[in-house]
This record gives C-alpha cells, sequence and structure tokens, in this order.
C-alpha cells in the first residue's frame, strides 16, 4: 500500500530531520529558529550543491564539517549597516548616555553584531559624549567570518555616503569621515575606535553570561527565533544586566508577549528601549 | 477583458491573498484595497517596495480610505479576516506553516527588501492551493519566481493587466517567466476579487 504524503510535508519532515541531526552532531540548536526563513535558506544550499533532496545534506552535513560551515555561514544574519534607524541612536545620545556617565567603567554588548557596523556607530557616538575612554564595548557573534572581517574595521566606501546621513540624523556632531582612513574604495575605521570594542565568538544557543552589561543592544536577532529560543535568550539577557541596566531590540520586536516583561519597564518605547527592575 | 489561460475543475476554498506591488503602487492599492468589502472572506497581504522609514504613511494612508482594517504585519500575530496586512519596511515578511508571521534582515532579494518572492515562496508552502497571488504595477522582476512559486502548489495566479500598469515591467516579466491564471486591468481587479470569492 502506498501512502501519500505531500511534498511540502516530507519537506518539514527532513528538515525537522536535518535540525536535529546538526544538534547532535555539531551542538548548534536550530531546532527553535523561526522555520520560513530557515527553510528558505535550505533550499538554495540544496539548489546550489545540486544535492537531490534534504535527507542527502543531511548525511553530507553528518559526514563533511567543511559543507555544516557552509551551513552555518548560511544561516547567519550579515547585513547590517551604521546607524540604522537612527531615532535610537539619538534617544541613546540624548537620554540613554546620561544614565551611562554616572558609572566610571561600562560595559556594553552588542550581541548578534555580524560585521560590526553597529559596534562602530556606538563607539562612535561615545567618543562623541566624552564615554569612549571607560567603556569597553563587547560585539559578539557565532560567524567567524563576519568577527574577521569586523575586526578589521574594513568596508566599501560608497556605503558611507548613506551611514553619513544616518549618523548626522542620529545627532552625530562633526563627519563620518573623521573616524576613518579611506583608500579606494575602502576605508578603515580609527585603532582610536577599534583599541575600545572585543569582537569575540558567542553563541546564544550554547553559550553563557560572560560579563555584566550596563547597555545591551540586541536588534533583531529574536526576530529568527520561535517563543522557546527568545525566552531563553531573553533570560541570558537578563542575567548579563546589572541592577538598572538598558536593552535595547529592534524596532519590530518587543517584550510585550515574553515571559520577561514584568522584569523590564519602557524606558523608550518607539525606540524599544528597555530598562531593567530594580531586583528586590 | 479577462484572459483565462488555463481552466480548472475544482474551486477550492481560498484562504488568504497575497499582494506583491513596486513602483506605481500606491495608486494601484488606491484602486483596490479600498473598494473591497468589510466582509471580504480573504485575509490580505501586501509586499510594497519603499525605502526603510520609521514612519509607515502607506498603512494609515490606505486605512483611512478602507472599510477593511489595513495595518503593518507583525511577527508572531496571527492572520486574521477582514485585515490587511502590509509588511515593515526594511524587513523580508514570511508566512509560517502556523500562518503567523515572521520578519528577517537577510540580503535584499531582487534589489529588494521586503521582496515579493520571499513572501509568495514562504505563502506557498504554507497555503499550498488555498492561496491567491497577484502581481501589480512595477519596474523591476521581483515576485515572478514567487508567483511560480504558487502555480507549482496549485494557488491562484493573477497580474495586472501591463497595460493598466504604471510601470509594465514586473507584470510582464511574471507574465512571461511563467504563467498567470488571470491577467487583469486594474480598474477590474476588485470586481474579479469580489465575484471569485463571494458570488
Amino acid at each position: 500500500m502506498t501512502t501519500l504524503v505531500k511534498q511540502v510535508d516530507l519537506q518539514h519532515f527532513e528538515i525537522t530531520q536535518l535540525l536535529e541531526a546538526i544538534y547532535f552532531r555539531y551542538g548548534y540548536d536550530f531546532r527553535h529558529y523561526a522555520r520560513a526563513s530557515l527553510e528558505r535558506k535550505v533550499i538554495n544550499r540544496l539548489r546550489l550543491a545540486k544535492l537531490v533532496s534534504i535527507s542527502a545534506m543531511t548525511c553530507k552535513i553528518l559526514y563533511e564539517p567543511s559543507f555544516f560551515n557552509l551551513f552555518l555561514k548560511d544561516m547567519s544574519v550579515t547585513v547590517t549597516e551604521m546607524f540604522r534607524d537612527p531615532y535610537v541612536f539619538k534617544k541613546i545620545r540624548d537620554s540613554v548616555c546620561q544614565h551611562l556617565k554616572t558609572y566610571s567603567r561600562v560595559n556594553i554588548w552588542h550581541v548578534g553584531c555580524a560585521t560590526g557596523e553597529e559596534a562602530y556607530s556606538m563607539a562612535i557616538l561615545l567618543d562623541e559624549e566624552g564615554l569612549l575612554p571607560r567603556t569597553r564595548i563587547y560585539a559578539t557573534d557565532y560567524n567567524n567570518h563576519s568577527l574577521e572581517l569586523a575586526t578589521q574595521g574594513n568596508y566599501k566606501a560608497d556605503k558611507m555616503p548613506q551611514y553619513n546621513e544616518n549618523y548626522l540624523k542620529s545627532g552625530g556632531k562633526s563627519s563620518l569621515s573623521h573616524y576613518y582612513q579611506q583608500q579606494g574604495n575602502i576605508i578603515n575605521f580609527n585603532d582610536s575606535l577599534k583599541k575600545y570594542i572585543t569582537f569575540a565568538n558567542h553563541n546564544l544557543m550554547k553559550d553563557q553570561v560572560f560579563a555584566q552589561m550596563h547597555l545591551i543592544f540586541c536588534r533583531n536577532v529574536l526576530i529568527y527565533f520561535d517563543a522557546t529560543l527568545q525566552n531563553s535568550v531573553l533570560n541570558l539577557l537578563k542575567e548579563s544586566l546589572i541592577h538598572r541596566g538598558f536593552l535595547i531590540l529592534g524596532d519590530k520586536e518587543s517584550l510585550d508577549f515574553s515571559q520577561q516583561r514584568e522584569c523590564f519597564e519602557n524606558y523608550a518605547n518607539k525606540e524599544r528601549i528597555y530598562r531593567l527592575f530594580t531586583n528586590l | 477583458m479577462l484572459i483565462k489561460k488555463e481552466s480548472t475543475d475544482f474551486s477550492p476554498t481560498y484562504k488568504a491573498l497575497v499582494i506583491g506591488v513596486s513602483a506605481g503602487g500606491l495608486k494601484a492599492l488606491s484602486a483596490i484595497i479600498p473598494s473591497l468589502p468589510s466582509d471580504f472572506p480573504l485575509p490580505i497581504v501586501i509586499v510594497p517596495h519603499r525605502k526603510h522609514e520609521s514612519e509607515d504613511y502607506l498603512v494609515s494612508y490606505l486605512n483611512k480610505r478602507s472599510s477593511l482594517t489595513v495595518l503593518s504585519a507583525s511577527i508572531g500575530a496571527p492572520i486574521k479576516l477582514g485585515c490587511v496586512y502590509i509588511a515593515p519596511s526594511g524587513y523580508h515578511l514570511l508566512i509560517e506553516r502556523d500562518k503567523t508571521f515572521s520578519l528577517s534582515i537577510d540580503a535584499k532579494v531582487n534589489y529588494s527588501i521586503p521582496s515579493i518572492d520571499i513572501l509568495f515562496d514562504s505563502a506557498a508552502i504554507a497555503y499550498q492551493e488555498t492561496l491567491i497571488g497577484l502581481i501589480l504595477t512595477g519596474a523591476n522582476n521581483d515576485g515572478s519566481l514567487g508567483l511560480r512559486s504558487i502555480n507549482f502548489y496549485h494557488g491562484l495566479s493573477l497580474v495586472q493587466d501591463p497595460k493598466s500598469a504604471e510601470f509594465s515591467v514586473m507584470p510582464q516579466t511574471a507574465i512571461n517567466t511563467t504563467h498567470a491564471d488571470y491577467i487583469i486591468p486594474l480598474v477590474d481587479i476588485s470586481d474579479f476579487l469580489i465575484k471569485l470569492l463571494m458570488e
């Protein structure tokens, strides 16, 4: 007897098996990623690798770590820009910084920093607010290739006019070009910014708290996760924050339906800036 | 003039309508959405191409003029009847198999974020033969592959008649590269949908 299984249902089953295999073999837990976007990336890789089925891909991933690295690269989001949503950086500059100035040492964590544009944006802002010398910026990602690019601090010069526009909208006090050297079509950020940023590998799916933070950027990271993984990540972030620390989410993310909602107060609604309540 | 390219013997119950639109979108959407009644039987999800801005003019503009509720699609929200969801600017919009929305900031597709192909591909998987896809005016090629996915899963594919489009490239590309069940002039689209779904 043959039972008809719809192609889409088979595909769903095979992807579930693929994710189980990855978790078993490499410890990366993609089982709680939002599925539609993940499915698209899996299918893209399937076509590029000219494999006949997702099950064939599972087999290749189990036995070829180099192919798994390719998959990891597919999965990590590397799209970012400087001063994305300038009004958020403006709010940080105009009001969050006042709170940060009351500390003698400031730790900032950019979660899922990709190629580092946001970390450099923050370093520039802090420099102009006189806070950079007392700050350590930790910028983490699980994609080592992105981290390497971030550490080098080289970016395409043709993106700079747009970034400069964002920078000025965010309340920038000089010109972005003040912070980099240009050679041909490449710009490189100054060492005076780089020395305050630590780029490091951190995997939200398995790594733990590594320092106490005054401010955490976790923008457009949670959108890739299901409710279960969002909850465990928010818990990790909460544990990483100092008493009265700040958490900044992406403009389409919110704590509204999360279990951590009651631990945070709204600091700025539109900017998605939250502040940890006092632990009683 | 309606051109039916291929006849189907069964008439499935449609569950959702997805629309992709680019240059010329404001005019085209204004000719369709406000003409639909408040009891229109499908939720509508729209990807319009535009620059990433914090304020969403298009949502409030269409909402003021429509009897359906027009709102920005948000993560995890269930897709409800009586609502027209617009993809937020600066994000790809996807539909999960449980018929909720998700967003991503992956690379641009067809130079676009949000991309029509990304919405249509995910919606085709989520709704299969119960999905209707519609490509409107635009000056690029986004949406053609997505419409092909909708055809692949036996959904209904609609394209605005390029002759009635402010920018004909996008609907024409869709017609040239995949098949369209119906090719409809802009002024007839809302009536076509009402007849198809409500009579």
